[in-house]
């Protein structure tokens, strides 16, 4: 094994790139679910995104219309499983996986005509002074605009939970709908706002998936991510700060795997390729014994005014 | 002003009305998506639900594979129903379809060229241990340190891939097959091959296997006091915990399950319609079975029927990618589909629709 032809360089700005849809994806099942909504179809979402940017970048040669489109599709799947659970009632969990399913079945349908197509991509932002700083320069600051849109996304849902009104009306309603409701907040509406903006970010992580990562159209590309981002919430406690560092360090597991496998390193590649989903479940566990929780008191549980 | 209101009791009519509405808006739906890829609807829905069972001309090629396609779909989902029930959703079955596929195969070859009557007996306790194995590694994290089943189980399914890509490519490899990937073909060795046992009617043992895990989860649920215990923990856990049921034992019992029938559903498939371990023999039924679970109202008798109505989905899609070139995706947006509104039109079960205005009460 050849280690030393990892770049330490390379394989930060790497894990920055690998992190981002899972960081964006998680950060808004996040809120999502810190508004008592348990939607297991981020996977579904994700892809859908992932297909409809590609389809859209490519069609208009723009990556930013890609993951503008990409936001709105995962949005408006979104929409479809709010309706279902706010308003039929149905159950989260079973709607949430067939929302996969459904996210699944139709990214293949539409992506049929863009396999093997190449798409535009973003270009780097070469931040001014801090770029040319020697190594961190590389690393950390000459990414494309979603890396840095994906930080501060954390930054705000972050204050927008800790510090605003409305935030707090939001975990209010996570923590007690019932309570909520007697106080005059509209639950339902308050779910279906965070189900949206949930949808769009999972939409917005599929296509950073298919127009920077990879950056291509094959079908399942999404491999899980949207499961990890799920898991990235338990792990994080539904606390933004530690969904970046979740996301991060799931990026770096999948980054260095990659590499040790290009380093031809001493270690079955079986095991390597499902590292990223074995060190799922060992921080699952982890997470778990710990005990550290935090999950929102009305997690999964359905909301009807009448009971 | 419409609302809803709450049922005492789910409404008994609507508990067998929600599927058959939910085909029908499928059905609506699907033609129109049919329509839009440029296909006539109508003769779409016809190819898809009709032709496989009664077309004059292939219905006798298609009509065995309907249980060939039932069979794993109703093994796998009975198990899934009997976990969904007592509120532990286990939505990795296609990682225990895809270990119990490995075990029994690898249990199998490994006495590769024996013609003992005794070896596909023996495949398939392997194949139910495999997939209980894996079903069990949820179930332990869960009753130990409390992690989520559904997340753990899910990213197995994914390690399980890897494995079977591993194994078709390494270990499993048939040593006679000029290094292709794949394992020996179970369909030239009588003594491990799942063959028909009337020719032409497409029953093999899977779907002798079906019908049992039908019959015998009808009777658990219905007549055994472990069956009440499951139900109840899923309806009312304090009420269980109170009346002496260990949390932690449903759980082992109903991953256990669902995880043996998954496997055992894997090393039917392997060892006769797939034919051999290769990199991509498992076609997603354990996903699949999700569905059928829930279609049945996690009920064995509607497992059963929503069982044959997806292997006729599948038999059906077949036939029109075939006859009229709709692409092969649009069946899994279909099934999908099947579901969603499944999940939409059971509101009416625990619901009623009210119209007019609030009375004050």
């Amino acid at each position: 094994m050849d280690l030393s032809s990892i770049n330490p360089i390379l394989l930060v700005a790497s894990i920055m790139v690998s992190a981002t849809p899972i960081l964006l994806a998680a950060i808004g099942e996040m809120v999502v679910e810190k508004s008592g909504v348990l939607n297991l179809g981020v996977e579904g979402m994700m892809i859908t995104g992932a297909v409809v940017g590609f389809a859209v970048a490519v069609n208009s040669t723009s990556p930013a219309a890609g993951f503008l489109a990409a936001a709105v599709a995962g949005a408006l799947l979104s929409l479809a499983f709010g309706v279902l659970t706010q308003f039929l009632l149905s159950n989260q969990v079973a709607t949430g996986l067939g929302l996969t399913l459904v996210g699944l079945g139709m990214s293949s349908l539409i992506g049929k005509p863009y396999e093997g197509m190449k798409s535009p991509t973003l270009p780097k932002l070469d931040i001014p002074l801090l770029s040319d700083l020697p190594v961190v320069g590389r690393m950390l600051f000459s990414h494309d605009l979603m890396v840095y849109l994906s930080l501060v996304l954390v930054a705000l849902v972050w204050a927008f939970l800790k510090y605003t009104r409305a935030g707090l009306i939001l975990r209010a309603v996570g923590e007690s709908h019932d309570s909520a409701h007697a106080l005059g907040y509209k639950v339902v509406r308050i779910r279906l706002i965070a189900i949206l903006f949930g949808g769009a970010c999972a939409g917005l992580g599929g296509a950073y998936l298919s127009l920077v990562r990879v950056p291509q159209w094959t079908e399942g590309m999404t491999a899980g991510a949207g499961w990890i981002a799920l898991a990235i919430v338990v792990f994080a406690s539904w606390r933004a700060g530690r969904v970046a560092i979740g996301a991060y360090l799931f990026g770096g597991v999948t980054v260095l795997q990659l590499n040790l496998q290009a380093a031809g390193a001493d270690v079955p590649v079986a095991l390597l390729s499902a590292s990223p989903y074995l060190v799922t479940i060992i921080v699952l566990v982890i997470i778990s014994a710990l005990g550290a929780h935090g999950a929102p008191a009305s997690l999964g549980r359905p909301f009807h005014a009448s009971s | 002003m419409i609302r809803l209101e709450k049922r005492p009791q789910p409404s008994r009519l609507w508990t067998i009305l929600a599927p058959i509405l939910a085909v029908l808006l499928t059905m609506f739906v699907g033609g129109l998506l049919f329509a839009a890829l440029g296909a006539n609807p109508f003769e779409a829905i016809r190819t898809i639900f009709w032709d496989p069972i009664f077309n004059a001309q292939f219905a006798s090629f298609t009509r065995p594979q309907l249980l060939v396609k039932a069979a794993p779909l109703i093994l796998i989902a009975i198990g899934l129903s009997i976990g969904f029930r007592a509120g532990i959703w286990n939505i990795g079955a296609e990682g225990q379809y895809i270990m119990g596929a490995i075990c029994g195969a690898a249990a199998g070859l490994a006495l590769y060229p024996s013609e003992s009557v005794l070896i596909f007996p023996a495949m398939v306790i392997a194949g139910a241990f495999g997939g209980w194995v894996w079903a069990m590694i949820p179930a332990i994290l869960k009753t130990r340190v409390g992690t989520n089943e559904i997340l753990v189980s899910l990213m197995l399914v994914y390690v399980a891939e890897t494995i079977l890509g591993s194994v078709a490519t390494g270990l499993l490899r048939n040593p006679e097959g000029r290094g292709f990937p794949g394992s020996r073909n179970f369909k030239q060795w009588d003594a491990a091959h799942n063959a028909e046992i009337f020719a032409g009617t497409g029953m093999h043992w899977g779907v002798v296997f079906a019908f049992i895990a039908v019959i015998g989860a009808y009777v658990l649920l219905t007549r055994h006091i472990l069956g009440y215990n499951i139900r109840l923990t899923g309806e009312a856990p304090r009420a269980a915990r109170f009346s002496g049921v260990r949390p932690a034992r449903i759980v082992l019992i109903c991953l256990g399950l669902s995880g043996l029938l998954a496997g055992m559903a894997g090393l039917f498939e392997v060892t006769g319609p797939a034919g051999q371990i290769s990199i991509d023999f498992n076609s997603g039924y354990g996903f699949t079975a999700i569905i059928v679970a829930f279609l049945g109202r996690l009920n064995p008798i509607g497992i059963l029927l929503a069982g044959l109505l997806m292997a006729l989905t599948y038999i059906g899609g077949e036939l029109a990618q075939l006859m009229l070139g709709v692409p092969g995706a649009s069946i899994q947006l279909f099934q999908g589909m099947l579901l969603f509104f499944l999940l939409g039109v059971d509101v009416f079960t625990n619901y009623r629709l009210r119209i007019g205005r609030r009375e004050i009460a």
